[in-house]
């Protein structure tokens, strides 16, 4: 196997090791009839009876404390039936609504420096140094803005989501929501623990697929990494705050924008809970038959998070860890995106080729052609959507005044500026409607890919975890697309 | 080794070794025993598992130790691989390995499967059973089952502040008594306890401790003759095996995964004086 087999060193010789191996294999058979086969709860029985007899003789109680009355009094609330999904909504939209209320303006800070200061710069620095046009077209307004655009737009959300989300985490509410939602995945005929999973998954689902390893049985263990795709992704809440941000507060007052955006993309999050569930129900009655197992999860006492650690540790380990891993696409992202532009066969550029071949069916399901190439071009990472769309933009509509010239990814320094340029392409609400959706609900990033290729081992359960959401956001957005038509009476 | 040696040490409860809990506040006391390696072990004396239900602080006492900054999370289920780090103390290095946190060593998931291969294969010299003292008898569970292992074992009753914010009083020398291994208050959040801990587990390592580890009692008489001939017979065949009473009551259960290693040599090779590296090397494989 794995090494020879030649014990070295002071080890008494034995009698040809493998005649008495098998004879010990034999004699155990032999008595594991006599013994009969509830030898497992037998010695169960015997650990838990001298686990009680050793805990009693050292463990001494005192009468109940106000601390274990208080962890009740909130297990009862945030578990109970009535109010245990309510409160979940209620503080999922809280952590959400801070975080749009709250990006924006260091979002435009550091947009300012890097594309309105720094990118400038670099260009006079380019042609002072006498860069040949392609090289700096290429290295600056392909790479660096790429780069600058993922870094302004995703750092300030992410340092304001992961903490928040991470103090969740410590202070104990993450396994409450586990129980809350366990009963709901034992009916969909999955494991419970697959509530711990999907929680994993929306911070990233590859480290999702990774934690689905708690779960011990292989038909349960797959259910739940084909599904964790459908908890939104911390790469996709750019492209759920901005779209709604823009489209669907917009349909409502100003002091009420914020909230309504918020509640918007808690409602994407919630559908992907709700596909998660009707997935795996289906799932665990076609290709992957079985009854559900059980298991017991233990409701952690709360603890009061430690605030500032968990700031520095959150922002440490996760928001440079998740931004470092988004950069190390944008990267050749954004150098594909820039050659694509620029390289023209037959008077239009590959880019341009490429929108017009997909627009019919784009404009079939509700989207475009821009949008289905961005989520091609974004296949390394779901951070790239919106800088890619918004260049295929000008490069189609021809919208120049607005960039900086082809191929060049830009952040528009206000939202308005944004909406004009999508209206300038003919979006409706439905195209953002169904933006959202698609996003929720289409293939996982490379990464998840691969991630679930290496837990599975097999390329059969990879082929379906990355395909059978692609199938699904088409129907959805298809269906949605038809139903809104017939409505509009289009 | 140190099999064969019965008493127990007197200086199983912490206090009584010469740096005793007065020393053990001093941050001072403290920064000079332990250095903390982080990932920087190239080479070490010892190998320290630490093992534990979900949730009891496992990651943070690794963190506190090591000086690394592991995510620990107030949820089971977060750590479902191995980390390793590495730490100084008292002259010697100590490479710390972080198991998953699991209830039982018994079941097949993978997380169970990977702490109970580390314990059996890699042999490490210190197994640091982390109990939740808020929650004793069911963390108990768990920590009989490493003591049917090893018998190279130190409990750290961790999360102490909780259990006596909740009105619990762990009498650690009761508990020692009755493990037969060192047991040490913890609460590694705020870092008390933590040279105690350091100090047992550096007696243990150095065999400077002797450990007499409880092992299960109450079986049914029928199971525990079976048992006992089982053993005896392992015993025989591979001479010098540390475990052979958790080989017996893996096989009368029909554990496959056992019969393999017993069949393919790789439970042989676990024979006291097989070479240390070589254990070593079969961990990494069966990691990779």
């Amino acid at each position: 196997m794995m090494k020879t087999h030649a014990p070295t060193g002071p080890v008494q010789p034995s009698p040809s090791p493998s005649a008495s191996v098998e004879g010990v294999l034999a004699l155990a058979q032999g008595l594991r009839q006599e013994v009969g086969s509830n030898f497992h709860d037998q010695i169960a029985e015997a650990m838990y009876h001298d686990a009680a007899r050793i805990a009693d003789r050292a463990v001494t109680r005192a009468g109940e404390t106000p601390q274990a009355t208080l962890d009740r009094t909130i297990d009862r609330l945030v578990t109970s039936r009535v109010w245990g999904f309510p409160l979940m909504i209620l503080l999922f939209t809280l952590v959400f609504w801070l975080t749009i209320a709250g990006a924006n303006v260091p979002s435009g800070l550091l947009a300012g420096l890097l594309i309105d200061t720094v990118y400038p710069a670099l260009h006079a620095g380019a042609s002072a140094v006498g860069l040949p046009w392609w090289l700096s077209g290429f290295l600056l307004d392909g790479v660096y803005l790429a780069t600058a655009w993922v870094v302004s737009v995703m750092l300030p959300p992410m340092a304001i989501f992961f903490p928040l989300f991470t103090l969740l985490e410590d202070f104990g509410y993450l396994p409450r929501v586990a129980f809350n939602l366990d009963h709901l995945f034992k009916k969909a005929g999955a494991h419970g623990k697959q509530s711990l999973s999907m929680m994993m998954g929306f911070g990233c689902n590859a480290a999702g697929i990774i934690a689905t390893r708690v779960i011990d049985s292989p038909r349960e263990r797959l259910i739940a990494i084909i599904t964790n795709n459908f908890a939104l992704c911390n790469g996709r809440w750019p492209t759920q705050i901005l779209i709604a941000t823009l489209f669907i507060g917009a349909l409502v007052p100003a002091h009420l924008a914020g909230v309504i955006s918020a509640l918007a993309v808690v409602g994407v999050a919630a559908l992907g809970v709700l596909l998660t569930f009707v997935v795996s129900w289906a799932l665990s009655r076609t290709i992957l038959k079985g009854e559900a197992s059980a298991f017991s999860l233990e409701l952690p006492p709360y603890r009061p998070p430690r605030i500032l650690q968990t700031i520095y540790t959150s922002i440490i380990d996760r928001t440079v860890f998740v931004l470092w891993r988004a950069v190390l696409f944008a990267i050749p992202a954004g150098a594909v995106i820039w050659l694509s532009a620029n390289i023209h066969v037959g008077g239009a550029s590959v880019a341009e080729h490429l929108v017009n071949l997909l627009h019919p069916f784009g404009l079939l399901v509700g989207l475009n052609g821009v949008i289905l190439l961005a989520y091609i071009v974004a296949i390394p990472a779901n951070e790239l959507v919106i800088p890619t769309i918004l260049m295929l933009i000008v490069l189609v509509t021809g919208a120049s005044s607005v960039g900086e010239g082809a191929g060049v990814m830009f952040e528009l320094d206000s939202g308005t500026g944004t909406m004009a340029l999508f209206h300038a392409n003919g979006w409706t609400l439905l195209t953002a409607i169904n933006l959202m959706l698609f996003s929720l609900v289409h293939n996982p990033c490379s990464t998840t890919i691969y991630t679930t290729y290496k837990e599975t081992g097999s390329l059969k359960w990879t082929a379906i975890t990355a395909l059978l959401p692609v199938v699904l956001g088409f129907g959805l957005t298809f269906a949605v697309a038809t139903v809104w038509r017939l409505v509009a009476g289009g | 080794m140190h099999t064969e040696a019965s008493a127990v040490h007197p200086s199983a409860h912490p206090s009584a070794h010469p740096s005793g809990a007065a020393c053990g506040s001093c941050p001072i006391y403290h920064a000079a025993n332990l250095k903390k390696l982080g990932i920087n072990v190239d080479h070490w004396d010892y190998v320290v598992a630490l093992a534990g239900n979900p949730n009891t602080g496992k990651s943070t006492v690794f963190n506190r130790l090591t000086g690394l900054r592991q995510h620990t999370g107030n949820w089971p289920g977060k750590t479902v691989s191995r980390a390793e780090g590495g730490f100084e103390y008292g002259g010697k290095s100590y490479k710390l390995v972080d198991l998953p946190g699991t209830y039982s060593l018994l079941s097949t998931s993978l997380d169970e499967e990977v702490a109970r291969d580390f314990l059996l294969f890699g042999q490490p010299d210190v197994v640091v059973v982390v109990v939740d003292a808020t929650r004793v008898e069911r963390n108990l569970n768990l920590a009989l089952q490493v003591l049917e292992i090893t018998d190279r074992v130190v409990v750290c009753l961790n999360l102490i502040d909780e259990a006596r914010r909740h009105g619990l009083q762990v009498d650690e020398r009761q508990f020692s008594r009755d493990l037969g291994v060192p047991a040490v208050p913890t609460a590694a959040r705020s870092g008390t306890g933590l040279p105690d801990l350091l100090q047992a587990i550096s007696d243990v390592a150095s065999g400077k401790l002797v450990t007499k580890p409880h092992r299960l009692q109450n079986e049914p008489p029928a199971l525990k003759q079976a048992l006992t001939r089982l053993t005896q017979a392992v015993e025989a065949a591979l001479p010098g095996l540390p475990n052979a009473r958790w080989v017996a009551m893996r096989l009368l259960e029909g554990d496959e995964h056992i019969a393999e290693a017993l069949r393919n040599g790789e439970l042989g090779d676990l024979r006291r004086g097989a070479h240390p590296e070589q254990s070593n090397l079969v961990l990494q494989l069966k990691s990779a």
